[in-house]
């Protein structure tokens, strides 16, 4: 168990710079998950901390050991690799305890661990196998269980489900959690699967081109996303962003066709006049019945078509100009071109920066809690 | 993808099969002439039909030719190329994969060109080195100036040691280990092994030698055996090299290099005796065709792709 903490750190290849000045520490026994689009170098700063990628600048500690010059098996990490990496030719017994024999642990003491480990993964009977007669979830937990049989400080995480089908992903995302709350063992989790991210993690770092956009718990980055960026990544559908005028008075706020919406100015003390990112979540959203269109905090939207859900619909429709998704439980029977009425309450408004993309400051939020049926939604999606 | 074409179907057949009869032809004629007495295989036109001297033809061959010794170090010469051609090229190949050091692409290229090379191509000057081995050291040290420098400051005269390996199995065997088809063979095949592998060996704590003997080494092994048949067969069949560097034939002589000596030649003395001759050939030629055909299913694999 050990606590990770990365300062400032960057990478070039060759000239390109891929990692800019990440800084920030992960805790003894924490489970955090770095997400972010591809090339956005979240592995690369995994690999770095594993020691298969050499730090450019900045520093790494583990457990308050700087091990910008440690070979990677003096680090004490154990690594998951996204294509598994298992030795073709081993069996599954020799595959787990290769890390044991090539540090020299006795046969005996060997064949003991394997079977214990292989025991918590459920391997226990395909010890004899080769990979090459294992499916991949099999494989899978052989990659766990080779990493988990060095007791290792701190587990590494390489996109480990993206090679699963559907299904076996959200099992092997409650197996993995499930270790984790068992060993407690620090440990650092890339995906570029927003909806993994979210179920499995302590603590979000979202990553962009290099940067570390926010760092947070699943629910705050879901609720209060930092910029336009994290704001549009996460979530299944991402925030829907559509772009406005706040009012020389800032009271009221003007979509590009000119409709207006109401906002509790105290809220935003930073608030200046001028275009903004309007951003609001499908789930904040609600089809209102047309009588009340006129009222207040609705908006004027025109229907496209309706994804199903299951559990509800994405109802796809065109607001100023913008698409935008709602969420809806029931079932809706609107057919394209459809006028509808999308009712929003002042306090679900997200505003960002149009220039920086950044948030726009609030005060005293009241955060609006993510449901159950939010969390269901985003796991029927994945 | 169904194809209806009959004629061409027969056609091609008929291509093959010619094909093979001008490839099996010149065989069948050596078989047939070791199997008659000297005056049959001499009369012209000669018979295509097996005759009845077989037996006594080939115990002449093996009894008056001396071939058991010469096999047995034919045998030598040839497993100790073949493991010598596989450690070299698992090994440089290894090292230009997987390691990132300066001008690795330019050792590679030059590895490479060495394909073009034949052996006759720089025979004298590798017969001159196999004479003396340590002669290009002492020649580099004369001309840098290090000899006449060790000479007036220590007072010594360098003379490194004479070192030949004319006449001995090292001398048949070193100078024909390196392998530029062998490299690049391997080169391909490390090529499709994936990097997490390597990654996943180093998470595991195993050194650049230990993954390379626990992980490569057995994971190409369908390579080894190509490349084991191929060069097991061009060593066995190696003959100007032998011809040249070994004087002391009763030692060191190989089968191939006995051939020669039956036809026309010191052994049988004239006139040619032919019959002898291809029982010779046909005794000669028979390892490197049991090696190919009991390694057959592994060349193959070996060649056409990795074992999944």
């Amino acid at each position: 168990m050990a606590r990770i903490d990365i300062r400032d750190v960057t990478k070039f290849y060759g000239k390109t710079q891929v990692v800019h000045g990440v800084d920030f520490t992960i805790n003894d026994g924490e489970f955090v998950v770095i997400l972010g689009p591809s090339g956005c170098g979240k592995s690369t700063l995994l690999r770095m901390i594993a020691g298969l990628e050499e730090i450019s600048g900045g520093t790494i500690a583990i457990a308050g050991d700087v091990v910008n010059d440690r070979e990677p098996r003096e680090r004490g990490c154990a690594m998951v690799f996204q294509n598994y990496a298992l030795y073709p030719h081993m069996s599954v017994a020799e595959n787990i305890a290769y890390g044991l024999k090539v540090a020299g642990v006795p046969k005996a003491e060997r064949l003991v661990r394997v079977q214990a480990v292989a025991k918590t993964v459920g391997l226990d009977e395909f010890l004899e196998r080769k990979p090459g007669q294992l499916s991949g979830g099999q494989r899978q937990r052989v990659a766990m269980a080779r990493a988990m049989i060095k007791e290792p400080k701190v587990f590494l995480f390489d996109e480990p489900l993206s090679n699963l089908d559907a299904k076996l992903r959200v099992q092997m995302r409650i197996e993995i959690r499930k270790l984790h709350q068992r060993l407690k063992a620090t440990s650092v989790f890339v995906t570029h699967d927003q909806v993994e991210a979210m179920t499995l993690a302590d603590r979000l770092v979202v990553m962009n081109k290099g940067v570390i956009e926010q760092i947070g718990a699943p629910k705050d980055v879901y609720d209060r996303p930092a910029s336009v960026f994290v704001a549009a990544f996460i979530g299944a559908p991402g925030l829907n962003l559509l772009p406005a005028t706040i009012s020389s008075d800032g009271h009221s706020l003007a979509l590009a066709d000119g409709q207006l919406l109401g906002i509790e100015t105290a809220r935003y003390p930073a608030l200046k006049p001028g275009p903004v990112t309007l951003g609001l979540r499908a789930e904040a959203l609600n089809i209102r019945p047309d009588r009340q269109a006129a009222r207040q905090g609705s908006l004027k939207a025109v229907f496209d078509f309706a994804e199903e859900l299951g559990v509800g619909q994405h109802i796809h429709a065109d607001i100023a100009g913008s698409p935008v998704v709602i969420h809806v439980d029931g079932r809706h029977p609107y057919s394209s071109g459809d006028r509808l009425s999308i009712g929003v309450s002042p306090r679900d408004l997200q505003l960002f920066d149009s220039m920086t993309g950044l948030r726009i400051a609030e005060v005293d939020a009241p955060v609006p809690s993510m449901t159950h049926e939010h969390l269901f939604a985003l796991d029927a999606l994945a | 993808m169904v194809e209806r074409t009959p004629i061409l179907n027969i056609l091609t057949h008929l291509i093959l099969l010619t094909g093979l009869i001008m490839l099996l032809v010149p065989l069948w004629i050596v078989f047939v002439a070791s199997t008659h007495d000297f005056r049959t295989v001499n009369t012209v036109p000669m018979t295509l039909w097996p005759g009845n001297q077989m037996i006594e033809n080939y115990t002449l061959a093996w009894n008056q030719s001396g071939f058991g010794p010469k096999m047995l170090n034919s045998f030598i010469v040839a497993i100790g190329v073949t493991a010598g051609k596989i450690a070299i090229a698992a090994i440089s190949a290894f090292s230009i994969v997987y390691f990132n050091y300066r001008f690795r692409s330019l050792f590679f290229w030059l590895i490479f060109i060495t394909l073009m090379l034949p052996l006759e191509v720089r025979i004298v000057p590798t017969y001159a080195v196999a004479a003396n081995v340590l002669r290009p050291y002492q020649e580099i040290a004369d001309f840098v100036g290090i000899s006449s420098l060790l000479n007036t400051v220590a007072g010594i005269r360098l003379a490194l040691p004479e070192w030949s390996m004319l006449n001995s199995y090292t001398g048949l065997i070193l100078p024909l280990i390196a392998t530029a088809t062998g490299t690049f063979l391997y080169r391909q095949f490390y090529l499709t092994v994936p990097d997490e592998l390597a990654e996943a060996a180093k998470m595991d704590g195993a050194g650049p030698l230990r993954f390379f003997w626990d992980v490569l080494l057995p994971l190409s092994k369908t390579n080894m055996a190509a490349l084991g048949t191929i060069m097991f067969v061009y060593a066995w069949n190696q003959y100007l090299w032998p011809l040249l560097i070994v004087t002391d034939i009763t030692n060191y002589g190989t089968a191939v290099m006995q051939l020669q000596r039956i036809v026309p030649g010191p052994l049988f003395g004239e006139p040619p005796r032919w019959h002898i001759a291809m029982a010779g050939t046909l005794m000669v030629m028979t390892p490197p065709l049991l090696v190919v055909i009991f390694m057959q299913r592994w060349f193959v694999r070996g060649l056409v792709s990795t074992d999944k």
